[in-house]
Protein backbone atom coordinates (compact mmCIF):
# COMPACT_ATOMS: atom_id res chain seq x y z
CA UNK A 1 0.00 0.00 0.00
CA UNK A 2 1.13 3.50 -0.77
CA UNK A 3 -0.26 6.74 0.54
CA UNK A 4 -0.86 9.11 -2.34
CA UNK A 5 -1.98 12.72 -1.97
CA UNK A 6 -3.21 14.81 -4.85
CA UNK A 7 -5.85 17.36 -5.83
CA UNK A 8 -9.10 16.33 -7.50
CA UNK A 9 -11.17 19.17 -8.88
CA UNK A 10 -9.46 21.53 -6.48
CA UNK A 11 -9.97 19.43 -3.33
CA UNK A 12 -7.07 17.65 -1.63
CA UNK A 13 -7.50 13.87 -1.34
CA UNK A 14 -5.44 11.11 0.24
CA UNK A 15 -5.73 7.43 -0.63
CA UNK A 16 -4.01 4.36 0.75
CA UNK A 17 -3.89 1.93 -2.16
CA UNK A 18 -1.50 -0.30 -4.12
CA UNK A 19 0.82 1.98 -6.13
CA UNK A 20 -0.03 0.28 -9.42
CA UNK A 21 -3.78 0.85 -9.03
CA UNK A 22 -5.02 2.73 -12.07
CA UNK A 23 -6.03 6.35 -11.57
CA UNK A 24 -9.34 5.33 -13.18
CA UNK A 25 -10.00 2.77 -10.41
CA UNK A 26 -8.97 5.17 -7.67
CA UNK A 27 -11.38 7.79 -9.01
CA UNK A 28 -14.27 5.39 -9.48
CA UNK A 29 -13.81 2.85 -6.69
CA UNK A 30 -11.91 4.64 -3.95
CA UNK A 31 -13.22 8.18 -4.40
CA UNK A 32 -16.69 7.42 -5.80
CA UNK A 33 -16.18 9.69 -8.80
CA UNK A 34 -17.81 7.58 -11.49
CA UNK A 35 -17.76 10.22 -14.23
CA UNK A 36 -14.68 8.83 -15.99
CA UNK A 37 -15.76 5.63 -17.74
CA UNK A 38 -13.94 2.43 -18.60
CA UNK A 39 -14.53 1.68 -22.28
CA UNK A 40 -11.56 -0.44 -23.24
CA UNK A 41 -9.02 -0.34 -20.43
CA UNK A 42 -6.18 -0.08 -22.94
CA UNK A 43 -5.84 3.49 -24.10
CA UNK A 44 -7.86 3.16 -27.29
CA UNK A 45 -11.21 4.78 -26.54
CA UNK A 46 -10.62 7.83 -24.33
CA UNK A 47 -13.77 7.27 -22.23
CA UNK A 48 -11.55 7.50 -19.13
CA UNK A 49 -9.93 10.81 -20.17
CA UNK A 50 -9.11 13.22 -17.33
CA UNK A 51 -6.82 16.24 -17.18
CA UNK A 52 -3.57 15.65 -15.26
CA UNK A 53 -1.47 18.79 -14.64
CA UNK A 54 -3.07 20.48 -17.63
CA UNK A 55 -2.67 17.57 -20.09
CA UNK A 56 -5.27 15.04 -21.22
CA UNK A 57 -4.44 11.47 -20.22
CA UNK A 58 -6.24 8.13 -20.29
CA UNK A 59 -6.75 7.43 -16.59
CA UNK A 60 -6.76 3.67 -17.33
CA UNK A 61 -3.06 3.97 -18.25
CA UNK A 62 -1.88 6.02 -15.25
CA UNK A 63 -0.71 4.20 -12.11
CA UNK A 64 -1.66 6.11 -8.98
CA UNK A 65 1.97 6.15 -7.75
CA UNK A 66 2.66 8.69 -10.51
CA UNK A 67 -0.13 11.03 -9.35
CA UNK A 68 1.45 12.01 -6.01
CA UNK A 69 1.30 15.80 -5.60
CA UNK A 70 -0.42 16.38 -8.93
CA UNK A 71 -3.62 18.06 -10.08
CA UNK A 72 -6.45 15.99 -11.54
CA UNK A 73 -9.57 17.40 -13.16
CA UNK A 74 -12.54 15.17 -13.94
CA UNK A 75 -15.96 15.78 -15.48
CA UNK A 76 -17.41 16.20 -11.96
CA UNK A 77 -15.43 19.44 -11.68
CA UNK A 78 -16.80 21.12 -14.79
CA UNK A 79 -20.10 22.48 -13.46
CA UNK A 80 -19.78 25.56 -11.24
CA UNK A 81 -21.34 25.36 -7.82
CA UNK A 82 -23.52 28.37 -7.03
CA UNK A 83 -26.07 29.27 -4.37
CA UNK A 84 -28.80 28.06 -6.75
CA UNK A 85 -27.12 24.68 -7.34
CA UNK A 86 -24.64 23.61 -10.00
CA UNK A 87 -24.45 25.51 -13.27
CA UNK A 88 -23.19 23.61 -16.32
CA UNK A 89 -20.07 24.97 -17.92
CA UNK A 90 -20.37 26.26 -21.49
CA UNK A 91 -19.17 22.98 -23.00
CA UNK A 92 -21.71 20.86 -21.16
CA UNK A 93 -24.40 23.35 -22.17
CA UNK A 94 -23.26 23.23 -25.80
CA UNK A 95 -23.28 19.39 -25.82
CA UNK A 96 -26.89 19.50 -24.56
CA UNK A 97 -27.98 22.07 -27.13
CA UNK A 98 -26.16 20.56 -30.12
CA UNK A 99 -27.08 16.94 -29.30
CA UNK A 100 -23.45 16.02 -28.62
CA UNK A 101 -24.39 13.14 -26.30
CA UNK A 102 -26.51 10.06 -26.95
CA UNK A 103 -25.75 7.03 -24.75
CA UNK A 104 -23.31 9.22 -22.83
CA UNK A 105 -20.49 6.72 -22.33
CA UNK A 106 -17.95 8.75 -24.29
CA UNK A 107 -19.24 12.09 -23.03
CA UNK A 108 -17.17 12.61 -19.84
CA UNK A 109 -13.99 11.86 -21.78
CA UNK A 110 -15.06 14.00 -24.74
CA UNK A 111 -15.85 16.88 -22.42
CA UNK A 112 -12.44 16.70 -20.75
CA UNK A 113 -10.59 16.48 -24.08
CA UNK A 114 -12.64 19.43 -25.31
CA UNK A 115 -12.13 21.34 -22.04
CA UNK A 116 -8.36 21.02 -22.40
CA UNK A 117 -8.61 22.06 -26.06
CA UNK A 118 -10.48 25.25 -25.11
CA UNK A 119 -8.24 25.94 -22.10
CA UNK A 120 -5.21 25.74 -24.40
CA UNK A 121 -6.77 28.44 -26.56
CA UNK A 122 -8.39 26.25 -29.24
CA UNK A 123 -10.96 27.90 -31.51
CA UNK A 124 -13.98 26.77 -33.59
CA UNK A 125 -11.77 25.20 -36.30
CA UNK A 126 -13.10 21.84 -37.51
CA UNK A 127 -9.74 20.15 -38.20
CA UNK A 128 -8.20 21.32 -34.93
CA UNK A 129 -11.23 20.12 -32.94
CA UNK A 130 -11.17 16.72 -34.65
CA UNK A 131 -7.45 16.39 -33.84
CA UNK A 132 -8.10 17.29 -30.20
CA UNK A 133 -10.72 14.51 -29.85
CA UNK A 134 -8.91 11.97 -32.06
CA UNK A 135 -8.21 9.82 -28.98
CA UNK A 136 -11.90 9.71 -28.00
CA UNK A 137 -14.19 7.20 -29.69
CA UNK A 138 -17.95 7.62 -29.93
CA UNK A 139 -20.18 4.75 -31.08
CA UNK A 140 -23.36 6.84 -31.27
CA UNK A 141 -23.17 10.36 -32.62
CA UNK A 142 -21.01 10.13 -35.72
CA UNK A 143 -18.93 12.95 -34.17
CA UNK A 144 -20.52 15.78 -36.19
CA UNK A 145 -22.69 17.03 -33.33
CA UNK A 146 -19.82 16.71 -30.88
CA UNK A 147 -17.60 18.82 -33.13
CA UNK A 148 -20.46 21.35 -33.51
CA UNK A 149 -20.90 21.51 -29.75
CA UNK A 150 -17.20 22.18 -29.16
CA UNK A 151 -17.14 24.79 -31.94
CA UNK A 152 -20.19 26.43 -30.39
CA UNK A 153 -18.55 26.59 -26.96
CA UNK A 154 -15.35 27.89 -28.55
CA UNK A 155 -17.27 30.72 -30.23
CA UNK A 156 -19.13 31.69 -27.06
CA UNK A 157 -15.91 31.92 -25.09
CA UNK A 158 -13.16 32.97 -27.50
CA UNK B 1 -9.71 -4.63 -11.81
CA UNK B 2 -6.32 -5.41 -13.35
CA UNK B 3 -3.41 -6.90 -11.42
CA UNK B 4 -1.66 -4.51 -9.04
CA UNK B 5 1.93 -5.79 -8.77
CA UNK B 6 4.16 -4.18 -6.15
CA UNK B 7 5.90 -1.02 -7.33
CA UNK B 8 8.92 0.90 -6.02
CA UNK B 9 9.53 4.54 -6.90
CA UNK B 10 13.24 5.23 -6.30
CA UNK B 11 14.21 8.89 -6.10
CA UNK B 12 17.77 8.52 -7.40
CA UNK B 13 19.39 6.63 -10.23
CA UNK B 14 21.78 4.91 -7.78
CA UNK B 15 18.82 3.58 -5.78
CA UNK B 16 17.11 2.42 -8.96
CA UNK B 17 20.25 0.60 -10.18
CA UNK B 18 20.74 -1.13 -6.82
CA UNK B 19 17.11 -2.19 -6.65
CA UNK B 20 16.95 -3.77 -10.09
CA UNK B 21 20.31 -5.43 -9.65
CA UNK B 22 19.12 -7.19 -6.48
CA UNK B 23 15.94 -8.45 -8.11
CA UNK B 24 14.56 -8.05 -11.62
CA UNK B 25 11.95 -5.29 -11.86
CA UNK B 26 10.00 -4.23 -14.93
CA UNK B 27 10.33 -0.46 -15.45
CA UNK B 28 7.34 1.77 -15.96
CA UNK B 29 7.80 5.14 -17.69
CA UNK B 30 4.63 6.57 -19.26
CA UNK B 31 2.82 3.26 -18.86
CA UNK B 32 1.11 3.32 -22.26
CA UNK B 33 2.42 -0.15 -23.03
CA UNK B 34 2.92 -1.48 -19.51
CA UNK B 35 -0.52 -0.55 -18.13
CA UNK B 36 -2.07 -2.57 -20.94
CA UNK B 37 0.08 -5.54 -19.86
CA UNK B 38 -1.18 -5.47 -16.25
CA UNK B 39 -4.68 -6.12 -17.56
CA UNK B 40 -3.27 -9.53 -18.56
CA UNK B 41 -4.61 -9.18 -22.11
CA UNK B 42 -1.19 -8.74 -23.67
CA UNK B 43 1.53 -11.13 -22.55
CA UNK B 44 2.52 -11.94 -18.99
CA UNK B 45 1.88 -9.69 -16.00
CA UNK B 46 5.14 -8.31 -14.55
CA UNK B 47 5.94 -9.53 -11.04
CA UNK B 48 7.58 -6.37 -9.69
CA UNK B 49 7.70 -2.89 -11.08
CA UNK B 50 10.11 0.01 -10.77
CA UNK B 51 8.62 3.43 -11.45
CA UNK B 52 11.07 5.69 -13.30
CA UNK B 53 9.02 8.88 -12.97
CA UNK B 54 11.13 10.39 -10.18
CA UNK B 55 14.44 9.92 -11.97
CA UNK B 56 15.12 13.45 -13.16
CA UNK B 57 18.41 12.30 -14.73
CA UNK B 58 16.24 10.70 -17.41
CA UNK B 59 14.49 13.98 -18.29
CA UNK B 60 15.29 16.92 -20.50
CA UNK B 61 16.34 17.57 -24.08
CA UNK B 62 19.66 19.34 -24.60
CA UNK B 63 22.02 20.40 -27.33
CA UNK B 64 25.52 18.99 -26.92
CA UNK B 65 28.51 19.90 -29.08
CA UNK B 66 27.57 17.76 -32.06
CA UNK B 67 24.50 15.89 -30.88
CA UNK B 68 21.06 16.25 -29.36
CA UNK B 69 20.60 14.35 -26.11
CA UNK B 70 17.02 13.31 -25.37
CA UNK B 71 16.21 11.98 -21.89
CA UNK B 72 14.51 8.57 -21.96
CA UNK B 73 11.49 9.98 -20.10
CA UNK B 74 10.83 12.64 -22.76
CA UNK B 75 7.24 12.26 -23.91
CA UNK B 76 6.07 12.64 -27.49
CA UNK B 77 4.55 15.96 -26.42
CA UNK B 78 7.92 17.07 -24.98
CA UNK B 79 9.58 16.19 -28.29
CA UNK B 80 6.92 17.99 -30.34
CA UNK B 81 7.27 21.11 -28.19
CA UNK B 82 11.07 21.09 -27.95
CA UNK B 83 12.64 23.96 -29.90
CA UNK B 84 15.85 21.89 -30.18
CA UNK B 85 14.05 18.91 -31.73
CA UNK B 86 12.00 21.11 -34.05
CA UNK B 87 15.11 22.80 -35.34
CA UNK B 88 17.50 19.85 -35.53
CA UNK B 89 15.37 16.70 -35.65
CA UNK B 90 12.18 17.55 -37.58
CA UNK B 91 11.72 13.92 -38.72
CA UNK B 92 11.58 12.77 -35.10
CA UNK B 93 9.05 15.51 -34.32
CA UNK B 94 6.98 14.31 -37.27
CA UNK B 95 7.13 10.72 -36.02
CA UNK B 96 6.14 11.82 -32.49
CA UNK B 97 3.13 13.64 -33.93
CA UNK B 98 1.83 10.43 -35.54
CA UNK B 99 1.89 8.36 -32.34
CA UNK B 100 -1.53 7.54 -30.86
CA UNK B 101 -3.53 10.65 -30.01
CA UNK B 102 -3.02 13.46 -27.47
CA UNK B 103 -3.62 11.18 -24.47
CA UNK B 104 -0.88 8.80 -25.63
CA UNK B 105 1.53 11.55 -26.72
CA UNK B 106 1.28 13.23 -23.32
CA UNK B 107 2.32 10.05 -21.51
CA UNK B 108 4.25 7.78 -23.88
CA UNK B 109 8.03 8.23 -23.81
CA UNK B 110 10.85 7.78 -26.30
CA UNK B 111 12.64 5.41 -23.90
CA UNK B 112 9.46 3.35 -23.63
CA UNK B 113 9.11 3.10 -27.39
CA UNK B 114 12.70 1.87 -27.63
CA UNK B 115 12.52 -0.63 -24.75
CA UNK B 116 9.12 -1.92 -25.79
CA UNK B 117 10.81 -3.06 -29.02
CA UNK B 118 7.70 -3.41 -31.11
CA UNK B 119 8.58 -3.90 -34.80
CA UNK B 120 5.93 -1.22 -35.43
CA UNK B 121 7.42 1.33 -32.99
CA UNK B 122 7.18 4.56 -34.96
CA UNK B 123 10.31 6.33 -33.74
CA UNK B 124 12.61 3.35 -34.20
CA UNK B 125 13.30 3.64 -37.97
CA UNK B 126 13.95 7.37 -37.46
CA UNK B 127 16.52 6.62 -34.76
CA UNK B 128 18.21 4.06 -37.01
CA UNK B 129 18.22 6.42 -40.01
CA UNK B 130 19.79 9.20 -37.92
CA UNK B 131 22.53 6.91 -36.50
CA UNK B 132 21.22 7.53 -32.98
CA UNK B 133 22.90 5.88 -30.00
CA UNK B 134 21.03 4.55 -26.97
CA UNK B 135 22.83 5.36 -23.72
CA UNK B 136 22.05 2.78 -21.03
CA UNK B 137 23.16 2.48 -17.43
CA UNK B 138 23.38 0.04 -14.52
CA UNK B 139 25.46 -0.51 -11.37
CA UNK B 140 28.30 -1.29 -13.77
CA UNK B 141 28.20 2.20 -15.29
CA UNK B 142 27.06 3.54 -18.62
CA UNK B 143 27.46 2.16 -22.13
CA UNK B 144 26.29 3.25 -25.55
CA UNK B 145 24.53 1.00 -28.03
CA UNK B 146 24.03 2.07 -31.67
CA UNK B 147 20.31 2.05 -32.54
CA UNK B 148 21.05 -0.30 -35.41
CA UNK B 149 22.30 -2.94 -32.93
CA UNK B 150 19.68 -2.38 -30.24
CA UNK B 151 16.79 -4.56 -31.43
CA UNK B 152 18.11 -8.11 -31.54
CA UNK B 153 14.98 -10.11 -32.39
CA UNK B 154 11.22 -10.05 -32.07
CA UNK B 155 10.62 -7.86 -29.01
CA UNK B 156 14.13 -8.49 -27.67
CA UNK B 157 16.83 -5.89 -27.13
CA UNK B 158 20.50 -5.56 -26.24
CA UNK B 159 19.46 -4.23 -22.81
CA UNK B 160 20.54 -6.36 -19.83
CA UNK B 161 17.79 -7.11 -17.28
CA UNK B 162 19.36 -4.71 -14.77
CA UNK B 163 19.95 -1.87 -17.23
CA UNK B 164 17.87 1.24 -17.85
CA UNK B 165 17.74 3.43 -20.92
CA UNK B 166 19.01 6.84 -19.81
CA UNK B 167 18.99 8.96 -22.95
CA UNK B 168 19.21 8.93 -26.70
CA UNK B 169 22.03 10.74 -28.49
CA UNK B 170 21.34 11.82 -32.03
CA UNK B 171 24.48 13.06 -33.82
CA UNK B 172 24.09 16.31 -35.74
CA UNK B 173 25.45 15.72 -39.22
CA UNK B 174 25.91 18.80 -41.43
CA UNK B 175 23.77 18.62 -44.56
CA UNK B 176 21.85 15.54 -43.45
CA UNK B 177 18.24 15.26 -44.54
CA UNK B 178 15.82 12.78 -42.98
CA UNK B 179 12.34 11.88 -44.19
CA UNK B 180 9.66 10.01 -42.24
CA UNK B 181 6.52 8.30 -43.55
CA UNK B 182 3.89 6.26 -41.72
CA UNK B 183 1.05 4.34 -43.28
CA UNK B 184 -1.73 3.21 -40.94
CA UNK B 185 -5.48 2.68 -40.98
CA UNK B 186 -6.37 6.16 -39.84
CA UNK B 187 -4.54 9.29 -38.86
CA UNK B 188 -4.72 8.93 -35.09
CA UNK B 189 -4.37 5.92 -32.80
CA UNK B 190 -3.23 3.59 -35.60
CA UNK B 191 -0.44 1.04 -35.37
CA UNK B 192 1.73 1.29 -38.49
CA UNK B 193 1.27 -1.07 -41.41
CA UNK B 194 4.43 0.43 -42.88
CA UNK B 195 6.77 2.97 -41.32
CA UNK B 196 9.87 4.32 -43.04
CA UNK B 197 12.73 6.73 -42.45
CA UNK B 198 15.33 7.63 -45.05
CA UNK B 199 18.29 9.92 -44.54
CA UNK B 200 21.20 11.11 -46.65
CA UNK B 201 23.82 13.82 -46.99
CA UNK B 202 23.63 15.95 -50.07
CA UNK B 203 26.86 17.67 -51.09
CA UNK B 204 25.49 19.62 -54.03
CA UNK B 205 25.05 19.03 -57.72
CA UNK B 206 28.22 17.23 -58.79
CA UNK B 207 28.64 14.51 -56.17
CA UNK B 208 25.82 12.18 -55.25
CA UNK B 209 24.28 11.32 -51.88
CA UNK B 210 26.42 9.89 -49.09
CA UNK B 211 25.70 8.24 -45.73
CA UNK B 212 22.38 7.00 -47.04
CA UNK B 213 20.21 5.16 -44.50
CA UNK B 214 17.01 3.35 -45.38
CA UNK B 215 15.15 2.06 -42.31
CA UNK B 216 11.76 0.37 -42.10
CA UNK B 217 9.40 -0.75 -39.35
CA UNK B 218 6.56 -3.32 -39.46
CA UNK B 219 8.38 -5.24 -42.18
CA UNK B 220 10.38 -7.76 -40.12
CA UNK B 221 10.61 -9.01 -36.50
CA UNK B 222 12.63 -5.87 -35.68
CA UNK B 223 12.95 -2.44 -37.25
CA UNK B 224 15.54 -2.89 -39.99
CA UNK B 225 18.06 -1.16 -42.21
CA UNK B 226 17.86 -2.19 -45.84
CA UNK B 227 21.50 -2.13 -46.87
CA UNK B 228 20.91 -3.42 -50.41
CA UNK B 229 18.82 -0.33 -51.11
CA UNK B 230 21.29 1.97 -49.36
CA UNK B 231 24.01 0.60 -51.69
CA UNK B 232 21.99 1.66 -54.75
CA UNK B 233 21.43 5.17 -53.39
CA UNK B 234 24.94 5.73 -52.06
CA UNK B 235 26.81 8.02 -54.46
CA UNK B 236 23.68 8.39 -56.63
CA UNK B 237 21.25 11.23 -57.31
CA UNK B 238 17.50 10.87 -56.73
CA UNK B 239 16.63 10.49 -60.42
CA UNK B 240 13.59 8.55 -61.73
CA UNK B 241 15.89 5.70 -62.82
CA UNK B 242 17.55 5.46 -59.41
CA UNK B 243 14.16 5.59 -57.70
CA UNK B 244 12.83 2.74 -59.87
CA UNK B 245 15.90 0.63 -59.14
CA UNK B 246 15.82 1.35 -55.41
CA UNK B 247 12.08 0.64 -55.09
CA UNK B 248 12.44 -2.63 -57.04
CA UNK B 249 15.33 -3.71 -54.82
CA UNK B 250 13.32 -2.84 -51.71
CA UNK B 251 10.36 -4.93 -52.87
CA UNK B 252 12.67 -7.83 -53.70
CA UNK B 253 14.48 -7.64 -50.36
CA UNK B 254 11.76 -7.15 -47.79
CA UNK B 255 9.98 -10.19 -46.43
CA UNK B 256 7.09 -8.86 -44.38
CA UNK B 257 4.41 -11.09 -42.90
CA UNK B 258 0.63 -11.38 -43.20
CA UNK B 259 -1.10 -10.41 -39.98
CA UNK B 260 -4.32 -8.86 -38.71
CA UNK B 261 -3.23 -5.38 -39.74
CA UNK B 262 -2.12 -6.10 -43.29
CA UNK B 263 -0.94 -8.61 -45.86
CA UNK B 264 2.70 -9.16 -46.84
CA UNK B 265 1.99 -8.16 -50.45
CA UNK B 266 0.33 -4.92 -49.41
CA UNK B 267 3.20 -4.05 -47.09
CA UNK B 268 5.82 -4.76 -49.74
CA UNK B 269 4.02 -2.69 -52.39
CA UNK B 270 3.37 0.24 -50.08
CA UNK B 271 6.92 0.20 -48.73
CA UNK B 272 8.28 0.43 -52.27
CA UNK B 273 5.83 3.17 -53.17
CA UNK B 274 6.75 5.15 -50.06
CA UNK B 275 10.46 5.01 -50.95
CA UNK B 276 9.73 6.00 -54.54
CA UNK B 277 7.75 9.04 -53.32
CA UNK B 278 10.49 10.13 -50.94
CA UNK B 279 13.05 9.96 -53.76
CA UNK B 280 10.73 11.77 -56.17
CA UNK B 281 10.16 14.59 -53.67
CA UNK B 282 13.91 14.81 -53.03
CA UNK B 283 14.64 14.90 -56.76
CA UNK B 284 11.93 17.47 -57.37
CA UNK B 285 10.47 15.66 -60.41
C1 LIG C 1 -3.84 3.63 -27.78
C2 LIG C 1 -2.37 3.48 -28.02
C3 LIG C 1 -1.85 3.95 -29.22
C4 LIG C 1 -0.48 3.79 -29.48
N1 LIG C 1 0.00 4.26 -30.66
C5 LIG C 1 1.32 4.09 -30.96
C6 LIG C 1 1.84 4.55 -32.21
O1 LIG C 1 1.12 5.13 -33.04
N2 LIG C 1 3.16 4.33 -32.47
C7 LIG C 1 3.99 3.71 -31.58
O2 LIG C 1 5.17 3.55 -31.86
N3 LIG C 1 3.51 3.28 -30.38
C8 LIG C 1 2.21 3.46 -30.06
N4 LIG C 1 1.72 3.00 -28.85
C9 LIG C 1 2.63 2.30 -27.93
C10 LIG C 1 3.24 3.17 -26.83
O3 LIG C 1 2.48 4.32 -26.62
C11 LIG C 1 4.68 3.59 -27.16
O4 LIG C 1 5.47 2.44 -27.39
C12 LIG C 1 5.30 4.42 -26.03
O5 LIG C 1 6.42 5.09 -26.50
C13 LIG C 1 5.69 3.61 -24.81
O6 LIG C 1 6.29 4.49 -23.87
P1 LIG C 1 5.86 4.48 -22.33
O7 LIG C 1 6.70 5.47 -21.65
O8 LIG C 1 4.40 4.64 -22.20
O9 LIG C 1 6.30 3.00 -21.97
P2 LIG C 1 5.92 2.05 -20.73
O10 LIG C 1 4.60 1.43 -20.98
O11 LIG C 1 6.13 2.74 -19.45
O12 LIG C 1 7.06 0.98 -20.95
C14 LIG C 1 7.16 0.22 -22.15
C15 LIG C 1 8.24 -0.84 -22.01
O13 LIG C 1 9.51 -0.23 -21.96
C16 LIG C 1 10.17 -0.49 -20.71
N5 LIG C 1 10.85 0.78 -20.36
C17 LIG C 1 10.27 2.02 -20.38
N6 LIG C 1 11.19 2.97 -20.12
C18 LIG C 1 12.38 2.33 -19.94
C19 LIG C 1 13.71 2.77 -19.66
N7 LIG C 1 14.01 4.08 -19.53
N8 LIG C 1 14.68 1.84 -19.53
C20 LIG C 1 14.39 0.52 -19.69
N9 LIG C 1 13.15 0.05 -19.97
C21 LIG C 1 12.16 0.93 -20.09
C22 LIG C 1 9.09 -0.96 -19.79
O14 LIG C 1 9.57 -1.85 -18.84
C23 LIG C 1 8.12 -1.64 -20.74
O15 LIG C 1 8.53 -2.94 -21.00
C24 LIG C 1 0.37 3.16 -28.54
C25 LIG C 1 -0.16 2.72 -27.33
C26 LIG C 1 -1.53 2.86 -27.06
C27 LIG C 1 -2.08 2.38 -25.76
S1 LIG D 1 -10.88 3.01 -20.91
FE1 LIG D 1 -9.11 4.20 -20.94
S2 LIG D 1 -8.86 4.60 -23.03
FE2 LIG D 1 -10.53 3.23 -23.04
S1 LIG E 1 -22.68 9.08 -27.11
FE1 LIG E 1 -22.61 6.93 -27.06
S2 LIG E 1 -20.49 6.58 -27.36
FE2 LIG E 1 -20.65 8.68 -27.71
Amino acid sequence: MTTVRFLVNGAPVEVDVPGMRRLLDVLREDLGLTGAKEGCGEGECGACTVILDGEVVDSCLVPICQVEGRIVRTVEGLARRTGDGPVLDELQQAFLEAGGAQCGICTPGMLMAARQYLDAGGGPDDVAIRTAIAGNLCRCTGYTKIVEAIAQAASVHP
Amino acid sequence: MPAEPPVASPATLADAYALIQREPHTPIAGGTDLMVRITGELGSIPERIVDLARLDDLRGISLERSAVAIGALSSYTDIRRSAICREHLPALVEAAATVGAAQIQNRGTLGGNIANASPAGDTLPVLIAMDAAIVVGSVRGERTIPADDFWTGYRTTALAPDELILRIRVPLVPGRETRFRKVGTRRAQAISKVVAAVSWRDHGRSSGWTQVRVAYGSMAPTPIRVRQVEAILEGAHPTPETADKAAAMLAATLQPIDDVRSTADYRRMVAARVLHRILRDAGGW
